[in-house]
């Protein structure tokens, strides 16, 4: 995940040049389609993040989308710390994104992905708490006539220290919201941080226990209707031609909408709307890519790595001359398929266009590029677009691209002056995600006799998502964002040559969570694995004699291994694997403790998780977040596999797209958190990063089988 | 027309008897908190109790629920106080993205009707429906959490 979309950014880009340029808009802006939603919070502003009401209740805005990961607790949590609030008090709502171009993008980015919400936001957070804080201790000392260094501020009552006098924020926010911010605030130091790095209720459970519609396919507009899509089976083809004689006068109908690539039915109800959805004749024009298969694209990919000319990404030492004097040398090629995100509310976007004006209401996981996307699909500039953040079922990265949002406003404009809810359904979410990429990897590595690593070769060939979305990245022929893992390891090798070729199909990919970091940490640390013991090494002193120079992955490493107590003996059949991997901005560790009984039947026993991310701002979702990424990350390992069959995919629903349940799941996972300070980093990818590696070499362990390729399905192991 | 009794509040529906029941509710009756998931009763996010049953809402049709009761997380709140499992589901934090929760819940009230001391293998037999977020670990916690709290309540 990142932050920006190819697709929806240069929309914005250019929508943005049709009233004047640039992010930094100046406009004189009308009245918002809805008024009420730009100025949901009534009272008092301090700063564009809060607002306190007479009743001293805190409004905190948020800018970044709820998907789960516990942001619209933690960001207000990094307010909430400098304004020395009541906590109690605390309410959320999402910020605006047409209010958002209205004030200069005052929220900073609201892109939610890359597990940037806390890292990226968390110093203008706490500075607009501080800020805050300092206006409202400002308009106390000036109602009591003192200066305002003799005050001090606790749980949202100011104090005159010398007199013992006090103010409630609500006596004095008026007041404060009329006076300047402060220019320079000072932050607390970590040590004296009361909320930060302890455990807090999140702020939107209660209503989601309550069933309460929170989420994009729960919006409910006065005369809506309903839509349904049918988009090309094989990528980039286009709709031909669709014969509706069918649906013609059934129940309900609204229209048959034509798009470039899809088909949509508008009906008064959205079951109506599917069910003549599949009496329509649909004709597609299939292109190009109406053979492709798994084998195909795979022998396509693999041709990468037999290029003569492959780019280099990095070349230290000279591995060629390493291998030639090596006392052992090691070759293995790993292989990861596509996958699917598969968030468990499907695709799904309100619009309604009425004239020049749009309104959209959307899960997205980047309400600006939401945004863009809707003012350029309706050719309406941005200040005619007000677009309405939902919770979101799920993201894990689908929900940044934009294909949804730009059908829904498409549809909305066929359907002028009705709002209409277009909600895919699974099938179509199976069969149209930008999934992950396949990828394979060629290793070749060297050891001198006394079993030390001395040279190390890497063919990445595979799919680039950078290609799609930014592809001034791409530097001759080198994509190092696919090279997540790979080209920046933390590993001292002497001799290291890192070379990609980059192999795209007509399948489209994206940031699906920990993006590369789900697959070559896979294949990195299950061949280290091979090395040590290739070596006849323990494999955790093995990456630890490597690691000497990366204190923060070495501590990780130890403290994973260390909590799982990997010097003791285990039970008769029980086995231990063990993975270190860093990524987004955080360091983890795995040790998986596992049995495999005949060979094939696995059981998961323990899972131990250490994660490094700097600071922990809320240990309670930090421990989802871990938990959250064994689920997500061990059904990739187990079962996950999309495959092609003439240019379509195959998998349609999820009787055989299999995701993890309840049963299923490791009855002992361990979260071991070790923030070490002085950094922040992501929690809701990080962890999940070491795990598939972790677990494959406590399969080995177990085995002796070296599993070179997911899912296990596939190598002949179940669960027992 | 076709009658129903949603959350103790009779309805007629003027809709095709084939119609999926979760559709009745959620774009006929206004009633979201059943959710779309998968529409072939796979993921369960549809869960709601038909004469105290847990069904798969997706995947039942309406003409089977004419004349009868049906449940969902609306309804599950009595005089204004949350169920137990409900106030477990808070207590223990057990929501992330929150999508399948609604289901997640009525598939564990529907349990602890039947097996008011469930055990993990017990658990394990009757929440079948998918978490994509993975809370699995605090719904088990969550489900004997509310088991204890019943059980002293009652006591």
């Amino acid at each position: 995940m990142t932050n920006s979309f190819r697709k929806s950014r240069r929309d914005f880009l250019k929508v943005s040049a049709t009233v004047g340029g640039g992010f930094a808009l100046q406009l004189t802006v009308p009245a918002p389609v809805f008024a009420e939603a730009a100025a949901k919070a009534k009272g008092p502003e301090l700063t564009a993040w809060i607002v306190i009401g007479a009743d001293d209740s805190v409004l905190i805005r948020v800018a970044r989308s709820e998907m789960g990961q516990g942001s619209s607790t933690g960001l207000p949590m990094l307010v909430a710390e400098e304004l020395e609030c009541d906590w109690k008090k605390v309410r959320t709502e999402f910020v605006s994104a047409a209010e958002q171009i209205r004030r200069n993008r005052a929220w900073g980015s609201m892109a939610t992905g890359g597990s940037r919400s806390i890292r990226d936001s968390q110093e203008y957070l706490r500075q607009a708490g501080a800020a805050a804080r300092g206006m409202l201790i400002a308009a106390a000392a000036q109602r009591w006539k003192v200066p305002a260094s003799e005050c001090d501020t606790e749980n949202g009552v100011i104090t005159h220290m010398p007199s013992g006098r006090k103010l409630r924020f609500g006596q004095v926010a008026q007041g404060a919201s009329k006076l300047e911010p402060p220019k320079d605030v000072k932050l607390k130091d970590p040590k004296d941080w009361n909320l930060i790095g302890k455990p807090a209720r999140r702020l939107d459970i209660p209503d989601k226990v309550k069933g309460k519609p929170l989420f994009g396919i729960d919006v409910q507009l006065p005369g809506m209707v309903y839509a349904a899509i049918a988009q090309c089976p094989v990528f980039r083809g286009k709709l031909a031609t669709v014969a509706d004689e069918r649906i013609k006068g059934l129940r309900g109908l609204v229209k048959v909408v034509k798009l470039e690539d899809a088909v949509a039915v508008v009906a008064d109800n959205w079951w109506r709307a599917n069910r003549m959805l599949r009496l329509l004749a649909i004709e597609w024009d299939v292109g190009p890519n109406g053979a492709a298969s798994t084998e195909s694209i795979r022998e396509f990919v693999r041709f990468g790595l037999e290029d003569s000319s492959i780019p280099v990404a990095r070349n230290d030492g000279n591995v060629e001359a390493a291998f030639s004097s090596a006392a052992k040398v090691i070759e293995a090629e790993y292989y990861a398929p596509f996958l699917n995100h598969a968030p468990l509310e499907p695709m799904n976007c309100t619009a309604l266009v009425k004239g020049d004006r749009v309104e959209v209401w959307a899960p997205t996981q980047n309400a600006e590029a939401t945004h863009a996307t809707a003012a350029a699909t309706a050719g309406v500039p941005l200040e005619n677009v007000e677009v309405h953040l939902t919770h979101l079922g799920g993201g894990f990265g689908r929900r940044g691209f934009q294909d949804y949002t730009r059908q829904a406003v498409a549809i909305a404009k066929a359907v002028q002056g009705r709002p209409v809810k277009l909600l895919w359904s699974r099938e179509e979410d199976m069969q149209h995600d930008f999934y992950r990429p396949m990828t394979l990897m060629r290793f070749k590595a060297a050891l001198d006799s006394g079993g030390k690593l001395t040279a190390w070769r890497v063919r990445d060939a595979g799919h680039s998502i950078m290609a799609g979305v930014r592809p001034q990245e791409i530097k001759e022929g080198i994509d190092r964002h696919a090279l997540g893992g790979i080209v920046d390891m933390p590993y001292e090798v002497p001799n290291l040559r890192i070379e990609f070729a980059m192999r795209n199909s007509h399948v489209p990919v994206g940031f699906m969570r920990t993006v590369f970091h789900s697959q070559n940490p896979f294949m990195r640390e299950s061949f280290v694995d091979e090395l040590a013991h290739a070596a006849g090494k323990d494999p955790y002193e093995f990456r630890r004699a490597m690691l000497q120079a990366k204190p923060k992955d070495l501590a990780v490493l130890d403290a994973a291994a260390k909590y799982a107590g990997w010097s003791l003996p285990l039970p008769a059949g029980v086995h231990r694997g063990i993975a270190v991997q860093d990524s987004h901005g955080s360091y983890a560790a795995a040790v998986f403790e596992v049995s495999v009984s005949e060979g094939r039947e696995l059981d998961i026993r323990r899972v131990v998780v250490a994660v490094d991310p700097g600071y922990v701002v809320n240990p309670d979702s930090a421990e989802a977040q871990v938990q959250s990424c064994v689920a997500y990350g061990l059904t990739s390992v187990l079962w996950g596999e999309i495959t092609l069959k003439e240019g379509r995919v195959e998998q349609s629903n999820f009787h055989d797209y299999r995701i993890m349940r309840m049963a299923e799941m490791p009855k002992r996972i361990e979260a071991v958190l070790v923030p070490s300070g002085g950094f922040w980093g992501g929690l809701g990818e990080t962890p999940l990063a070491p795990l598939a590696p972790a677990l494959c070499n406590a399969i080995f362990a177990a085995t002796g089988k070296r599993i070179r390729s997911l899912p296990l399905k596939n190598q002949g192991l179940q669960l027992a | 027309m076709i009658e129903l009794t949603v959350n103790g509040k009779k309805s007629s529906v003027d809709v095709e008897p084939e119609m999926p029941l979760l559709w009745v509710l959620r774009d006929v009756l206004d009633v979201k908190g059943p959710k779309f998931g998968c529409g072939i009763a796979q993921c369960g996010a549809c869960t709601v109790h038909l004469n105290g049953e847990p069904v798969r809402s997706c995947s039942v049709p309406v003409s089977a629920a004419a004349g009868q009761k049906v449940l969902t997380i609306e309804g599950l709140a009595q005089r204004g106080q949350l169920h137990p499992v409900q106030k477990a589901w808070i207590d223990h934090e057990v929501p992330q993205c929150g999508y399948c929760q609604s289901g997640q819940i009525m598939a564990a009230v529907a349990l602890l009707a039947k097996n008011r001391d469930p055990s993990d293998k017990d658990i394990d037999a009757a929440m079948t429906n998918i978490c994509r977020c993975g809370t699995y670990a605090r719904i088990r916690t969550a489900i004997h959490a509310a088991a204890k709290s019943t059980k002293s309540a009652k006591a």
